[in-house]
């Protein structure tokens, strides 16, 4: 398609959908109708087309596939896009998600529809762009562009307090990014190129690594997020809509953890090295702090943003220790948190649709009324606790393996939040869940709808399924790991020699 | 070269502009009131043709007039910016100019009056022909100001540009007699020669005072005190002209002296720029914060804007002009469609510039609503809009030149000028419902669309800006 490889296909393929809702008009509810299918066929058929990148993916590389690659504003800037290990799994659980996003925002948005899906969908198309950016410009324009749909989303379909959580969201990403696009800038002056792939091999001087190194994670902490720069998480999530809350803890969290494995791990050698303890120490305050935090919450979402950031502390931990069981684990656990947080904010999404509260002390006893939900929900949250057997496992597990090799002291912190993640949530799933039905609101509510039964069936198979089953995953993954961690050995061998010879 | 080859040749848009502006004096002043739609019209043809002229000439650079002016790539290229400005200007101005009863024949010949010492100002190549630049663009600005004269803000704001403005001339006299006086030329090639290897202190000084007056007429800190009243009290379409045309003239002769003129003393005079664009940045970020009228705020932005485009200029090479030039002409579209939006900000007849009455326009007119928010996130510099390629290209060149910390303080000063910014979109988005706008007129209409698909669509094809500002920095060097 006009020299375009299927990777531009993915990534633009929802603005088509775009272009369709932009032709419908009227509020009648045939017409609420017609966008809400077409959004859903938008999305469902760019997961089809993305498993196209899966079944032609080439596990044995850690090459960069599907490329594809165009001139663009001249003076070094090119359109380059594809896929490796790293990426490939993240295009997938995007577009995968998305029309879970969707069907989960069927009935409870009612006011201002096709806005709210052309939102989606813009979004959708620029968290694929920014996993198959092969060019650093390229990837910030995804990267930044994806703070205006997100901005809009909150503000304008979020709870009470949504204005302060937008700004919160947009200027504490903003900061963050910017110092990003000086460094940027500064590579691009040193390299000559704005090319991933060439940055990839570009020898930093290891004063300049420093600098960078801080002004990238800037960026990424702030998206990760790590603790201190964490707060904007849970405002965030608790005024966003169900399906923003989704996409934003399974998708749009990924991305700093992808920016690390992308930038600051094989571009920065030295400085990742020299910064690693760092990481460690803001990853276990993380793992500990936060999940201290979640256990006090009266809040639901807040409560599970919480537990995110905990979570994401694992993932920061497991990409710096550097070996494969670390960063494999990291990954993993990346996807299996996108699969499962996702499912505990879409878990909040049905009873907030029924009872239109998040707050944990107006719930209790539903499990006589709803026993499927309390099904589902009880297997979330043992897999985001961790239970063998879920993803949540693999991924705890093998990042703690990982850690364990690295820094024994960090891992034994770090162990240490498992025990408070299972204590906060399960303190949370019996509130909720268990008790006395004794609130007169709760006499009458509903168990799980047909809709809400296919929207989480899926869900409930995949995190079992990898939990058990998780090579299909690792074996993507394991090529362009072990590349990293061969050439990161080998550039700080090399500095060591240089040292040792002076 | 015989005076009449140099005139038809080199000077063609200028000529077109100086025999046209004399013709719509004579036809309103036989006309009278009479004549407003007719000279308007001629008025847009004119410098319509004036455009026509600069973009189908392709002559070498040549200085004419003795050396008092320069027909450059990088002229042809701001002239242009000028052009469309004032030609998008007057479009923006009819519908309002008829509702307020201002149907008066002199609006258009002033603006045409004006524009023509900005096209002097653009190509001035030694003092006395920008201060002949400067000077006719500038009167003709104070009589704008005051335009609506039954009007007590619009009479002050033309009061107090003029006699800041006065101010600011007589210190640009001053300096270009300092410099006249040490470096013995009023030449900038002269100048230049005589300060490429050692400057004397009196050109410095001189520099001092020439910088500081044409921060002054680029509204850039701490030269902009005049900014925010001229801008609030100006009749609306008058302010969109400052905002748009007048900039653009006034940041071309900034970049030609000190690239032209002191390239030998580029230390002196970058600590000089530096100070202006962070105080600029900073000024116009943190300023902006509390403004309630929306011509006040793009006052402000305005500001900020200026300083984030001498930072191209700071880093004072080849890439850092061409950065000023994309900044400039992404900075022109922005303004000219922000413009157009706030004029056509009228309920039930009557003109309305708070931003509170914004509130909920995405419900009540999802278009302009849809506009204006792009308009904005472009101000604010996030991508992929056209504003994020501005400041991408300024950040560049402050880059590749060192200036680390210069940048920084950009990007961080942008950081906080985007929540105003967002403000807007949030009034718009998130707010209760105020009153719906009455219909625009066609014109306000078009160049808010036109203008915001030329953001939204940049990043698909930018080359045809790329190429011609990379053009017009290589002919400065």
């Amino acid at each position: 398609m006009f020299g375009f490889g299927i990777l531009s296909g993915v990534t633009f393929l929802p603005l088509v959908g775009v272009a369709f809702l932009l032709t419908q008009k009227g509020d009648d509810e045939a017409s609420l109708r017609n966008i809400r299918w077409a959004t859903l066929a938008t999305t469902l058929a760019t997961f089809a087309l993305s498993l196209v990148i899966w079944s032609g993916f080439d596990t044995t590389s850690a090459a960069f596939q599907f490329v594809e690659e165009k001139n663009w504003l001249g003076s070094g800037l090119v359109y380059k896009m594809g896929v490796d290990g790293f990426s490939m799994p993240f295009v997938l659980l995007t577009t995968f998600l998305m029309p879970f996003a969707i069907l989960a925002s069927w009935d409870s948005i009612q006011k201002r529809v096709k806005e709210y899906m052309i939102a989606f969908l813009v979004l959708e198309t620029l968290m694929i762009g920014v996993f198959c950016a092969l060019d650093i410009v390229l990837f910030y324009l995804f990267f930044e562009g994806g703070l205006i749909p997100m901005f809009l989303i909150i503000g304008i379909w979020g709870g009470k307090r949504r204005v302060y959580a937008s700004f919160k969201f947009f200027l504490y990403t903003l900061v963050g990014s910017l110092l990003m696009l000086v460094a940027i800038l500064a590579m691009y002056g040193k390299a000559g190129t704005t090319d991933i792939t060439v940055l990839l091999h570009t020898d930093f001087p290891k004063e300049m690594q420093t600098w960078l190194w801080l002004a990238f994670f800037a960026s990424f902490a702030v998206k990760m997020p790590m603790w201190p720069v964490h707060t904007w998480l849970p405002d965030a999530h608790v005024e966003a809509p169900t399906a923003g809350s989704v996409i934003l803890a399974a998708i749009l969290l990924k991305m700093g953890g992808y920016g690390f494995i992308r930038f600051s791990l094989p571009m920065f050698p030295d400085a990742s090295t020299n910064f690693a303890p760092l990481i460690y120490a803001l990853s276990v305050i993380a793992i500990v702090y936060t999940s201290l935090v979640a256990l006090v919450q009266e809040d639901i979402k807040k409560l599970i943003a919480y537990s995110s950031v905990a979570h994401m502390g694992f993932v920061t931990m497991g990409l710096f220790t550097l070996n494969a069981q670390g960063m494999q684990g990291a990954i993993f656990q990346m996807i299996s948190h996108g699969l499962v947080s996702g499912a505990l904010f879409l878990c909040v999404g049905v009873i907030y649709d029924r009872m239109h509260t998040r707050e944990i002390s107006a719930y209790g006893g539903l499990v006589n009324r709803m026993p499927i939900y309390a099904f589902v929900f009880m297997l979330f949250t043992m897999a985001n606790v961790g239970l063998p057997g879920t993803t949540g496992f693999i991924g705890e597990f093998l990042s703690l393996t990982g850690a364990f090799q690295a820094n024994s002291w960090v891992a034994l912190i770090a162990t240490s939040g498992v025990v408070l993640s299972a204590a906060y949530a399960l303190y949370l799933y019996r509130r909720v869940i268990f008790g006395v039905l004794d609130k007169a609101s709760l006499k009458n509510i509903t168990d799980l709808t047909p809709r809400e039964i296919a929207i989480f069936t899926p869900l409930v198979l995949l995190t079992l399924y990898y939990g058990i089953q998780p090579q299909a995953i690792l074996n993507a993954t394991q090529a362009s790991v072990d590349n990293l961690i061969q050439t990161h050995t080998a550039l700080i061998d090399a500095v060591k020699l240089a040292a040792a010879g002076q | 070269m015989p005076f009449f080859v140099q005139l038809a040749h080199h000077f063609l848009p200028e000529t077109i502009l100086a025999v046209g502006v004399m013709a719509l004096i004579l036809i309103g002043a036989f006309r009278g009131e009479r004549g407003f739609g007719l000279v308007d019209e001629m008025a847009v043809g004119i410098l319509g043709l004036a455009l026509v002229a600069i973009a189908l000439s392709s002559t070498p650079d040549t200085s004419i007039f003795d050396g008092a002016y320069i027909d450059d790539g990088f002229s042809r290229f701001m002239k242009a910016l000028t052009l469309i400005g004032a030609i998008v200007s007057i479009l923006l101005s009819v519908d309002w100019l008829q509702r307020n009863g201002l149907e008066k024949f002199e609006y258009p010949v002033l603006i045409i009056l004006s524009t023509l010492g900005m096209l002097l100002l653009i190509s001035a190549d030694n003092l006395i022909a920008l201060y002949l630049g400067l000077e006719l663009m500038s009167l003709a600005l104070y009589v704008m100001a005051a335009f609506a004269r039954d009007d007590g803000r619009s009479s002050e704001a033309g009061l107090k540009y003029f006699v800041l403005g006065a101010l600011s001339s007589g210190m640009m006299l001053y300096g270009a007699s300092l410099l006249y006086g040490f470096a013995g030329t009023v030449s900038f090639a002269g100048i230049a020669a005589v300060v490429s290897t050692s400057a004397p202190i009196g050109v410095i000084f001189g520099l001092v005072f020439v910088l500081a007056a044409l921060a002054f007429k680029m509204s850039a800190a701490p030269f902009h005190m005049w900014t925010p009243d001229v801008y609030q009290g100006a009749p609306t379409p008058v302010t969109a002209f400052f905002a748009s045309a007048a900039k653009m003239a006034a940041v071309a002769i900034t970049v030609r002296i000190v690239i032209t003129a002191f390239p030998g003393v580029k230390d002196q005079w970058r600590q000089i720029i530096i100070f202006i664009a962070i105080a600029s940045m900073l000024l116009g970020s943190f300023a902006a914060i509390g403004q309630e009228n929306i011509k006040r705020l793009m006052a402000y932005s305005s500001i900020g804007h200026m300083g984030f485009a001498l930072i191209g200029l700071a880093a004072g090479d080849e890439a850092g002009v061409r950065g000023v030039a994309i900044y400039l002409t992404i900075y022109l579209i922005m303004t000219l469609g922000t413009f157009a939006a706030i004029l056509a900000m009228r309920v039930e007849g009557r003109y309305v510039e708070n931003v509170s009455d914004l509130a909920g326009l995405s419900r009540t007119n999802g278009w302009m609503a849809f506009f204006l928010a792009m308009l904005m996130f472009s101000l604010a510099g996030v991508p992929p809009l056209a504003g994020f390629f501005a400041k991408y290209y300024v950040l560049l060149a402050a880059v590749d030149a060192g200036l680390f910390g210069l940048a920084v303080i950009g990007v961080l000063a942008s950081a906080v000028a985007a929540y105003y910014y967002l403000r807007v979109v949030k009034v718009m988005y998130f707010d209760e419902p105020a009153p719906a706008f009455d219909r625009a007129p066609m014109a306000l209409r078009a160049v808010l669309g036109a203008s915001t698909l030329a953001l939204l669509g940049f990043w698909v094809y930018p080359s045809p800006v790329m190429d011609a500002a990379a053009a017009a920095a290589k002919s400065l060097f």
